[in-house]
């Protein structure tokens, strides 16, 4: 294997050059810097390197082999091998950004078919080609409100993820954007109302809500909200699981303004958390403040149908210091990924993909909600995620089933200490019934112990 | 003769079969309430496993991928991307790992990204690195914004200017504006590189941060380094490395030893992971201890009894991006590190020079093209297409499109701005010797083609010359918008 086709012809082309050696290429740099070797270990075989990457593999335990019922938004979902099989295909996956449109129209009509779906899904009139992830998009997001409006607080709640609040932060600080958290409703998990009413006004560029939020529950109050945010001339900004989206109404149909998400769930792996695909759909009025790449239908020279990215003058490239946003690498391959899996699914797919994880979602919680001790926290009704409040320490508890091979819900007391004890559960399409009555034979143990 | 298959190939919608929507209750959806229930009807198309198969080869055989051919973006690194980092990316016990798992049981991933941190430690010379970041752009992002906490964690709140060269990425002015900065633009020497004079004079006590890519953008090694190192740190700012041209100098010299405070890195370019069309990338920022305490958590640890995710860092600036980054990707540079080990980076380095060097002076003997600015250069080099201008009004664009009837993927154009015409050429080292001299010869050859051929191009691509103007002037970006 040689990975450098040159290296044996190395000496020859120096020689046509002119030159006897490769330091003469190398003479700019100033002595004082410059290093001979790199502490790094000699390169391995491709035999040698697979066998080294197995014996790390093995320290891993993947979720076929350990039932894991994690929730935080990030779950497993079944991948139709189709996904594989096209994302596999190295002229997609080894070409670059489609800068040059005429050999790259295979991807751009791709990403137009993506946007196209996206916005099928999420009820919007145009999405983008992706963004990093679902976060980074909601950052993207408040800056965005705050270019339309000029206005400079956005209003989030709390029954979102820690983390995202800290991405939040940090992509809003350098415009000066206040964000204003509001607390949620301890009782039903959702969005405490009379607190966004309170705390809404002029300054207010947007308000963002998650549908269902972190805790798994529904804001079914959307068309009171969404009133809310309108009268006081501010933009709404909704979060979304695609995957919830088969039997929930579209955003759009609430007249939200931005929409975003973690559209990782839509056929490709977990991937220890990324890659990651950032949803970002909009009203076509708000297109030119649109942040990262989008493709659009043109015509060739021989007015035939071309694909190619439209309206770059918003980006880095062209507008430098004063783009939309700084983003130029994206999630492309996820894309194409979430477009191949969505087609394959289609509406009738996605309707039952959808109904499945509500049914384990409600099947779930029953199920756990009858061992002694056990009991959802919110009354709100929740998609395929939900919290429970354990009967005994919950870490004591995870670390129990751990030893029987399960891995328990995601423990939440560290970033809510209001959560004391609780866990937030979550299932997806891909847990057999086995799994479930395993994870409910291994909670009744684990809580006596 | 090359030629891109072309299909007319239909939208996937219009390959759909209009299926009646399923309205059969299920029971326990009586729980959902109204309020919420999905009315209207979701327009997804249903479409059999065959007919979608066929869809997408035939769209990807009208894409140019790396592993069709040349492919020597400046700036970009587009080299090979070796299979087999492919295949062990996708194995059950890398990628069927929840990121919240036990850390009992994700030890490998943890190691992986540990080892990786110290491996982009050791090649750059910086002391820690975070592998958050998603793509190079979102590094420069980090980077500003550790510069942010580095100079509020100091209580020095004049610093609120950065300043770069004129020939600096998009990215870097665009990353420093979101992050809050003033942007101060300097204009380069003669030769291209940063002019120490006008650094000089702009540095001051408002000035966080001085962002340089080395070599610069023009694959000029910036010889100066040292002295503007020193002015930057007398004037008390930092100094950022973009380290989209780190292919140019592994195993020759570091951007640590440089005198670089912050320094991101291209795993997608430097470390042969695919592009994938655009993403995902990854780009690791790696920092001086002073500024360690910063970085993003979690951070990866190791202790006795193995690794751990560690949250507790009170001056962190806490995250940018969900989890610990693109781990796909900085999997898949971990084993191109090993596959290439230390001399190997090394000789990758050196023969993407070589390859480099060799066009430039096969092109720039041809007297076809000029090159403005100094000749030694490393992983690439700008050519201006001015000549041929003024000549006979061939433009750089004209040329990039003509390169497409010769079965190559054209070089970056327009860029960087202070090149007319520019073509801005990276071959890579994985490149053969005949490909490089195929490509030189079909640039040579262009230059001598009549006029109304070359403005005529391309004409085996599965579309010809594309309208760009008109998809930015009506912009019709869904299938509804049709």
């Amino acid at each position: 294997m040689n990975l450098i086709p040159n290296s044996t012809l190395k000496n020859a082309i120096l020689k046509e050059m002119g030159l006897e050696n490769i330091e003469e290429l190398f003479s700019d740099i100033p002595k004082k810097i410059r290093i001979n070797n790199l502490d790094l270990p000699k390169g391995l075989t491709q035999q040698d390197a697979e066998q080294h990457l197995r014996k790390i593999a093995n320290k891993n335990k993947s979720f076929n082999n350990l039932p894991s019922f994690l929730g935080g938004g990030i779950k497993p979902h079944y991948i139709p091998s189709i996904v594989k099989s096209i994302t596999s295909r190295s002229e997609f996956y080894t070409a670059y950004t489609p800068y040059q449109s005429e050999a790259s129209q295979g991807f751009l009509q791709a990403m137009f078919e993506y946007q196209s779906m996206i916005a099928e899904l999420t009820g919007m009139d145009i999405a983008n080609a992706s963004l990093y992830d679902g976060e980074t998009a909601l950052g993207e997001a408040a800056l965005m409100c705050s270019r339309i409006n000029r206005r400079n607080s956005f209003i989030i709640p709390q029954n979102i993820s820690s983390d995202k609040i800290s991405i939040l932060k940090n992509y809003t600080k350098g415009a000066d954007i206040k964000i204003k958290e509001i607390s949620y409703d301890k009782k039903t998990g959702k969005i405490d109302i009379e607190k966004l009413k309170k705390n809404i006004d002029k300054d207010t560029s947007g308000v963002y809500i998650e549908n269902p939020n972190y805790f798994g529950i529904f804001e079914d109050d959307i068309e009171k909200i969404s009133k809310i945010v309108k009268e006081a001339g501010s933009l709404l900004v909704v979060g979304i699981d695609p995957i919830s989206l088969g039997i929930i109404k579209s955003p759009g149909s609430y007249n939200a303004d931005i929409v975003i998400g973690e559209g990782r769930s839509l056929g490709n792996p977990i991937d220890f958390g990324g890659s990651t695909l950032g949803i970002f759909a909009c009203k076509k009025m708000f297109l030119r403040q649109l942040p990262g790449r989008v493709i659009g239908i043109t015509k060739d020279k021989d007015n035939k149908r071309a694909f190619c990215m439209a309206l770059q003058t918003r980006e880095q490239h062209i507008r430098r210091g004063k783009a939309t946003s700084n983003i130029c690498t994206n999630e492309g391959l996820c894309a194409l990924a979430t477009l191949v899996y969505l087609s394959w699914l289609g509406s009738n797919g996605l309707e039952e993909l959808s109904k499945i994880n509500f049914e384990k979602g409600q099947k779930l919680a029953k199920k756990i909600e009858s061992i002694e001790g056990f009991k959802k926290v919110f009354t709100g009704v929740h998609f395929n995620e939900f919290v429970i409040k354990c009967p005994t320490n919950a870490s004591i508890i995870n670390n129990e089933m751990l030893h029987h091979g399960v891995q328990g819900g995601l423990i939440l007391d560290q970033l809510h200490p209001e959560l004391m004890n609780c866990m937030l559960f979550g299932i997806s399409e891909i847990h057999s019934d086995e799994d479930i009555e395993k994870l409910v034979t291994c909670l009744k143990e684990a809580s006596h112990v | 003769m090359y030629r891109s298959a072309v299909f007319n190939e239909p939208l996937i919608k219009e390959l759909g079969t209009s299926v009646k929507r399923d309205d059969k209750k299920i029971k326990s959806l009586d729980i959902l309430p109204d309020s919420l229930r999905r009315k209207e009807k979701l327009n997804l198309p249903n479409i059999d496993e065959t007919q979608i198969v066929r869809h997408f080869l035939r769209l990807s055989q009208m894409n140019y991928g790396i592993d069709t051919g040349v492919y020597p973006l400046g700036s970009c690194t587009m080299k090979y991307n070796p299979k087999i980092c492919e295949e062990i990316a996708r194995w059950d016990n890398f990628s069927n790992i929840h990121p919240c798992q036990d850390v009992s049981t994700c030890q490998g991933n943890l190691q992986i990204i540990f080892e990786l941190e110290r491996m982009l430690c050791e090649l750059t010379g910086m002391d820690y690195f975070s592998l958050q970041p998603a793509a190079g752009a979102q590094g420069e992002f980090l980077g500003m914004l550790l510069t942010r906490a580095y100079y509020e964690n100091k209580n020095d709140k004049k610093r609120n200017e950065v300043i770069l060269p004129d020939t600096a990425h998009g990215t870097n002015p665009s990353s420093v504006t979101m992050a809050g900065y003033k942007l101060i633009e300097i204009p380069s020497t003669k030769d291209g590189t940063v002019d120490l004079n006008i650094l000089e004079k702009i540095l001051s006590e408002k000035t966080a941060c001085f962002m340089l890519t080395n070599p610069n953008t023009l694959g000029i090694f910036e010889s100066d380094i040292l002295e503007i190192s020193k002015l930057v740190h007398d004037a008390g700012a930092l100094l950022y490395y973009d380290g989209a041209n780190m292919n140019a100098i592994m195993g020759k010299a570091r951007p640590g030893d440089m005198g670089f405070d912050i320094v991101h890195l291209n795993l997608h370019k430097t470390f042969a992971t695919p592009h994938g069309g655009g993403g995902p990338g990854s780009g690791p920022v790696g920092v001086k201890t002073k500024l360690e305490k910063f970085l993003p958590v979690p951070r990866i640890g190791k202790t006795k009894k193995g690794f751990i995710i560690d949250y507790d860092a009170p001056d962190s600036i806490g995250k940018i991006k969900s989890f610990y980054g693109n781990f796909s990707v900085i999997l898949k540079a971990y084993i191109y590190i090993l596959l290439m080990g230390g001399n190997g980076l090394k000789e990758s380095s050196e023969i993407a020079v070589l390859n480099s060097n060799y066009m430039k002076k096969k092109l720039l003997d041809s007297g076809k093209y000029d090159m403005p600015f100094k000749e030694l250069r490393k992983h690439e080099f700008v050519l201006s297409c001015e000549k041929l201008k003024q000549k006979k009004e061939i433009r750089a664009f004209d040329i990039a499109k003509r390169l497409l009837d010769y079965g190559f993927h054209p070089p970056t154009i327009y860029f960087p701005l202070i090149v007319k015409e520019a073509l801005m050429i990276e071959p890579t080292e994985s490149e053969s010797k005949e490909d490089l001299d195929r490509y030189i010869n079909a640039l040579i050859k262009i230059a001598d083609e009549k006029p109304e051929i070359i403005k005529n191009a391309p004409n085996n691509t599965s579309v010809k010359c594309v309208d760009e103007v008109g998809a930015t002037k009506n912009p019709v970006l869904t299938w509804n918008m049709i």
